[in-house]
């Protein structure tokens, strides 16, 4: 095969769904054994296209070219034979079944033609996982791993169906950092194997890091191909947002006052009854933004449940000024002056089924004006909603909209908008960036420093190193339940990654 | 999905929600009366239609098309009064459990408060006879309601404490109040009626706390003022979840009890709330029955009563809206009232299996209401194929 020629090319790719141009006249080109990046903010149109090249949709106009030869792909069945795999972000893998009866799954070799033989289905699977180091053992059930390995298990389903061509949707989505890295030394080692790779991504350091060349694509359209070397993150979002994006955030020196929130000594248990947190004591100043770091599953996440009521303690005070929370209900928290942006949004910060105004009015639906004497007023809702909606800049969304049907980053808007305006003297913020494009990052990080410019204390919990350090006045460290270490946020990086990896504690316990 | 972010094709989603909403049970009704006609048509030989045709000038909805078929204009009347007598109990048992489901609660419970519901109306009902007559009906349908709503309300705490599944709570306490109420009034019961001491009844209502006829022969199987209770329950229904704070909170914990926790509301008060509120429909459901035209309880009747399983039926079908509720129900009660021996001519279809046809549609109802997603699915491969494209089952 002629190596010039693009393993897969995409010619004036358009698609139109009523009311929106999901795709105008976008080309691509895929060339043998690269990893290609395509880059865009959330609804740019990404999923769109790569959809198209696996037959889950068809274009209206413009054609697709595969080796050289113009195809028609109308099933994912069709693409799989051109030797196209594509990975969802969503994984399609049957919890029960091991991971090699997942992968030979709709291909089984048999025995007799009846009897699934499973001894060949692992032997093949082996080998695979062989060839391209993949460290997984085919006789486990897909619901013992992790997801980094239930993510590889579907990429290794694509190379048994003889894919080259693999198509991967916001892949480090699900993953923690590590298990991001593993992914980057995988599709490194595919590369070298002369599989194609196209990398969906909204995150400007992966694609830097991993990508060839980075395809960039703004509300549909194609903005520019353009080579890793000499790309930087900011002309990056440049291009994808379409104007300069502040990645550093711009902020003032803190004015630290009086302490607001004050915890002493506390201690969670997790949902198996052990002792998340150990003992964990500091304080937020008003005017201050205090950053806990610390790698997924250190107790952060029960620290931020019982601070909020969601959670009982099992020891310890909490004070918002002088007055006691540890034992107060969540209704009581909250209306003592205590915002919460969830960690999670789709689970805990929306009500998806419910009204964009029907949300904004969460926690103050039993106050007047929203209701008197148990008489709810949807009028007082949606002018809230209305007035909310235009000042947090929510796009895609009126008050009577259903909140699932917003973006990620609109509907994170809807809940920073909720928390904030209430005016709380503390507000928790937990992830509030997950998933998130840089637009959206780089107004939610301006709503937090602006929080704290009035005087609030922000507790602000993130697994990204970076937003830790860019945003907070004073960085937390926990560790297996316990805080280790307080850095300033001028401290490097990796000094961060070292604490937050044990290392800050004087014993050998890894 | 990513084109979510613009606004008219979220409108066009929440249109979409809309007309599923009224064109999906219209085609699941449509397919199990097709369903239905196939098995009259294999196991009789006979034109469905013309069955049907029966079926439906037995429900006494021709009554509104009177230039079509007036034989006799009094026939139909008096089918009509009887299709919407017993719809009236169906509206109510169908809101007992729409309102625990939109508490994200499957309340199987309704027979059971339907059950306790009745006897506290006949137990008011017989005695207190020296009352005038509205404040004894008053008294009998509130104490039926409460009695309803306590009896859901168990289940409720039982949810909301240990967490034991409503499901088979409602379940065990339907036993219970079909063993109690059999117990009272069986022969020798306790509460059983002294005049006539060889009949497992209960005593009669007294004058003073039957509801009113007003259509029909207030003697027999007219139609009572329990229809403007039944059509009151279901406006308040939607003002309640709709125009009240523990409605909002009801439905905040329905969609999303985690969230709902998260946003200050207390799921434990909102299951045992939403549970009572459906049992106190069930409640009325039962005192409407016994205040309006059956006016005293017979163990069969008690043992063979099915007014409350119905109404999960009606709740399925009528998408837990009001409006929903109102139309499945009236469907229910005609296709109760149309299959029933009296009114089909043998000739037409044979009456003794002519209830099992309206359990044969009734389960498809149940069994399609279910599989809603498959019609919505049908719906848009449909279109798909309409627009000559294969869509694949893998979806995004």
């Amino acid at each position: 095969m002629n190596a010039d020629v693009p393993v897969l090319e995409l010619r004036g790719i358009t698609k139109r769904f009523p009311n929106v141009v999901a795709n105008e006249s976008v080309d691509l080109d895929l060339r043998r054994g690269e990893i290609h990046a395509l880059l865009g903010e959330n609804g740019a149109g990404k999923s769109t296209l790569m959809n198209i090249v696996y037959g889950l949709y068809a274009p209206d106009e413009g054609e697709v070219l595969v080796r050289g030869k113009p195809v028609r792909i109308d099933s994912p069945r069709a693409a799989i034979e051109l030797g196209i795999g594509m990975v969802h972000q969503h994984f399609m893998l049957i919890p029960v079944m091991t991971v090699a009866e997942n992968i030979v799954l709709a291909t089984e070799p048999t025995r007799g033609g009846v009897l699934l033989d499973t001894g060949a289905a692992a032997r093949r699977v082996e080998e695979l996982s062989r060839t391209f180091s993949f460290a997984i053992d085919p006789n486990t059930r897909v619901h013992d791993i992790t997801v980094g390995q239930q993510q590889r298990v579907e990429i290794l389903k694509a190379l048994y169906r003889n894919a080259d061509i693999l198509i991967l949707d916001e892949p480090t989505a699900v993953l923690t950092p590590q298990e991001a890295q593993e992914l980057f030394a995988i599709l490194g080692t595919l590369r070298r194997e002369g599989i194609s790779i196209i990398f969906i991504s909204h995150k400007l350091n992966e694609v830097l890091e991993i990508a060839d060349r980075v395809t960039v694509l703004r509300r549909g359209k194609k903005i520019e191909t353009l080579r890793r070397e000499g790309a930087t993150e900011a002309s990056l979002a440049r291009l994808m947002v379409g104007r300069e994006v502040l990645l550093r955030v711009d902020k003032q020196p803190a004015v630290p006052g009086e302490p607001l929130l004050k915890v002493d000594g506390l201690r969670v248990l997790d949902d198996r009854g052990l002792e998340a947190v150990k003992g964990v004591s500091f304080e937020v100043k008003a005017g201050e933004m205090v950053g806990i770091a610390g790698v997924d599953g250190n107790g952060q996440s029960e620290l931020i449940d019982a601070l909020t009521g969601l959670r009982r303690s099992a020891g310890g005070t909490v004070h918002l000024g002088d007055r006691p929370l540890q034992t107060a209900s969540v209704r009581t928290i909250l209306d003592s002056g205590v915002g919460h942006i969830p960690e999670d949004r789709h689970l805990r910060g929306l009500v998806l089924d419910f009204s964009l105004a029907e949300n904004l009015a969460l926690h103050e639906y039993r106050d007047p004006p929203d209701s008197r004497f148990g008489w709810l007023f949807p009028r007082s809702l949606v002018a809230r909603a209305r007035r909310l909606l235009k000042e947090f800049d929510v796009r895609g969304g009126e008050p009577q909209t259903l909140a699932s049907s917003l973006s990620g980053g609109n509907q994170q808007k809807v809940v920073i908008a909720r928390e904030v305006s209430r005016d709380p003297s503390v507000l928790i913020a937990a992830q509030p960036t997950r998933g998130l494009d840089v637009g959206a990052i780089e107004f939610v990080h301006r709503r937090l420093v602006e929080q704290r410019d009035a005087g609030k204390g922000v507790l602000l919990l993130s697994l990204e190193i970076e937003e830790i350090l860019s945003l907070s006045d004073r960085v937390l460290v926990m560790y297996e339940g316990e805080l280790v270490a307080e850095l300033p946020p001028d401290v490097p990086e990796e000094e961060l990654g070292i604490a937050m990896a044990g290392g800050g504690r004087q014993e050998e316990a890894a | 999905m990513e084109e979510g972010a613009i606004p008219s094709v979220a409108a066009r989603l929440a249109l979409y929600q809309r007309a599923g909403g009224v064109i999906t049970p219209l085609l699941t009704v449509l397919f199990a009366f097709f369903v239905g006609g196939l098995v009259v048509l294999v196991t009789t030989g006979k034109n469905p239609l013309h069955t049907y045709q029966a079926i439906f000038n037995g429900t006494g909805l021709n009554w509104f098309f009177p230039w079509v078929t007036c034989s006799d204009p009094c026939t139909p009347a008096t089918n009509l009064q009887y299709t919407l007598l017993l719809a009236t109990p169906l509206m109510l048992t169908g809101l007992a459990v729409a309102f625990a489901f939109r508490c994200g609660l499957f309340n199987i419970g309704g027979q059971g408060q339907y059950l306790v519901g009745a006897v506290a109306a006949v137990m008011i009902g017989s005695s207190f006879a020296d009352l005038s007559r509205w404040s004894h009906v008053a008294l009998a349908v509130v104490v039926a309601a409460f009695a309803g709503a306590a009896w859901a309300g168990i289940a409720g705490f039982l949810k909301a404490t240990v967490g034991a599944h409503e499901v088979i709570t409602t379940i065990m306490l339907n036993w219970i109040a079909i063993w109690i109420a059999t117990y009272l009034f069986e022969i020798g019961g306790p509460l059983q009626d002294p005049k006539q001491t060889g009949v497992p009844i209960s005593e009669t209502v007294a004058e003073s706390a039957k509801l009113p006829v007003f259509w029909g022969d207030p003697l027999f199987q007219g139609l009572h003022v329990g229809l403007f209770i039944a059509l009151g329950a279901l406006v308040s229904y939607w003002i309640v979840l709709n125009r009240t704070t523990v409605g909002y909170e009801v439905r905040a914990v329905g969609f999303n009890p985690e969230a709902a926790r998260y946003g200050g509301i207390s799921v434990a008060r909102s299951y045992v709330l939403a549970m009572a509120i459906s049992g106190l429909f069930a409640g009325l459901a039962g005192a409407v029955d016994v205040l309006g035209w059956e006016y005293r309880l017979g163990v069969l009747d008690i043992q063979i009563s099915q007014v409350g399983f119905i109404g999960i039926a009606v709740a399925l079908l009528g998408r837990n809206t009001a409006v929903g509720v109102f139309f499945s129900a009236i469907l229910f009660g005609a296709l109760l009232n149309g299959t029933s021996t009296r009114n089909l001519d043998p000739e037409v279809f044979r009456p003794e299996l002519a209830s099992s046809l309206t359990l044969i549609i009734q389960g498809l109802v149940v069994l399609l209401v279910g599989a809603d997603v498959l019609v919505i699915y049908l719906w848009q491969a449909r279109r798909k194929l309409g627009l000559g494209r294969k869509r694949a089952s893998v979806t995004t």
